[in-house]
């Protein structure tokens, strides 16, 4: 059977930002600006990108507008065909900024709010009066006529402004508000204590949801990305290892999800060193968990494999020590009551200190 | 603040600027592209999404339809509002 296409890549144009975000998905070592790649070399990777098959691509960071180059970059990506998106904090756009953005055919963006207060997005996202600003670039991007999404990365420090959060992204516009659970992956994994939402919490928050999806429709579409620790059933983690997304990280190595570096033993190329099509189909990281062969028990001889691909690998690799073992998030994971540890006893008014995302001191 | 669309045969729309259709020749199939969605349509939303030109009232389209498929014009009606009014409330369609 022939590999179908990859559907989407996620492009970190670089991991310098003004925000630093506990939340962060991005790797505890950063990658500073002088190991980027060139302009060129995201050229390239945006032409293999469209040849391969990819439909869209999510420039990212990071925040992408560090780089000088992003028009340029944008550039490329709508020339090729592809549907690009930027995930940015807004931090550096302005009005002719964004005007040239648009001209260079930039399709959506998607505007990171870090809580509906500006006194706890500044806790969050360690910066004060970005909020504020946040909220001027929303309305500017409403101004020139671009189709916009906010997104909020909600736990347990600002799951009780959720419904303000829904009314915030009424106010401001948005097409479409992505309200996602931390995923415990880099930054969130060092502020996991801090993050984890108590069951009360989420059992509220998908309420709140549901009630806004039935009172917006038609007026704001909501996505909603549940909290992993409390569940039963793994996520189909990235649509399935190798199936439907590639990473590329500021450095130019190729990823099958924006965590997988954190698993020990895994061998990644690099942009710069072999073509993204070779990469994508032959590339060891990516073969290392695609399709079934590589499954243990209980997955192996599990139905729901066809449905969730035994879960997140980073998560398994986290948790057990093991990137083979099933998602420990699942029920008939030998390892599903370690989640418990995590996920009990939680008091919703401790504020354990927060580890703010930062540089490592030594390069 | 938006309102929602609501979908009626005298309703004029089109595809907004952030929703692409097209054919998609490694795949060899019709897609339309949104913001962090992917459709592949069956062969009757393509025909409908393929009339959507900002300038056919929908009760034409309809009229094109039944005719099309020798069909009866209620029942095809009844559909192509059904399927405009779920593209409308995911933001896919536009007046």
């Amino acid at each position: 059977m022939s590999l179908p296409p990859p559907l989407g890549m996620l492009c970190e144009l670089t991991h310098r930002c003004p925000m630093s975000c506990v939340y962060c998905s991005n790797p505890g070592e950063l990658v500073r600006g002088a190991g980027e790649l060139d302009t060129q070399s995201w050229q390239r990777v945006l032409e293999e990108a469209a040849a391969l098959g990819v439909l869209h691509v999510h420039l990212s960071g990071g925040e992408p507008c560090a780089r000088a180059d992003l028009e340029q970059i944008v550039g490329q990506a709508c020339a090729s065909g592809l549907y690009t998106n930027l995930i940015t904090s807004g931090l550096l756009l302005d009005a002719p900024r964004l005007e040239r953005l648009c001209e260079a055919g930039l399709d959506h963006i998607q505007l990171s709010i870090q809580a509906a207060s500006a006194q706890m997005a500044a806790r969050i996202g360690g910066r004060k009066g970005a909020h504020e600003r946040k909220l001027e670039v929303a309305q500017l991007v409403g101004q020139i006529g671009l189709p916009l999404t906010i997104n909020a990365v909600v736990h347990r420090q600002n799951l009780s402004e959720l419904e303000s959060i829904i009314a915030l992204a009424v106010e401001l516009g948005a097409q479409r508000l992505e309200v996602a659970h931390a995923q415990y992956v880099g930054w969130a994994l060092v502020n996991r204590a801090a993050l984890m939402p108590t069951r009360a919490q989420l059992d509220e928050a998908t309420e709140v949801v549901e009630r806004a999806r039935e009172r917006l429709l038609g007026r704001l579409v909501i996505d909603y990305v549940v909290s992993d620790y409390h569940g039963v059933r793994p996520k189909a983690c990235m649509g399935g290892w190798g199936r439907r997304f590639i990473n590329v990280s500021p450095d130019g190595f190729v990823l099958p999800c924006h965590a997988a570096q954190l698993i020990d033993g895994l061998r990644f190329d690099n942009v710069q060193a072999r073509a993204l099509g070779e990469i994508w189909s032959e590339g060891e990281a990516f073969c290392a968990f695609r399709g079934f062969d590589w499954m243990a028990e209980p997955c192996r001889s599990c139905p729901r494999k066809e449905i969730d691909f035994g879960g997140c690998r980073c998560q398994a690799f986290l948790l057990t020590g093991d990137a083979r073992n099933p998602d420990p998030v699942c029920e008939l994971s030998a390892h599903h009551s370690l989640l418990a540890g995590h996920t009990c006893g939680l008091a919703i008014d401790a504020a354990p200190e927060l580890v703010y995302r930062h540089y490592s001191r030594t390069p | 603040m938006r309102e929602r669309l609501l979908v009626d045969e005298s309703s004029v729309l089109h595809l907004p600027r952030y929703v692409r259709l097209g054919f998609d020749q490694l795949r060899a199939c019709w897609l339309v592209l949104a913001p962090e969605r992917m459709y592949v349509p069956d062969k009757i939303a393509l025909e409908i999404l393929k009339r959507l030109d900002g300038v056919r009232r929908i009760e034409l389209i309809v009229d094109t339809l039944a005719k099309e498929h020798a069909a009866e014009r209620k029942t095809i009606a009844t559909d192509v509002l059904k399927l405009l009014q779920e593209l409308a409330d995911k933001g896919l369609v536009s007046t």
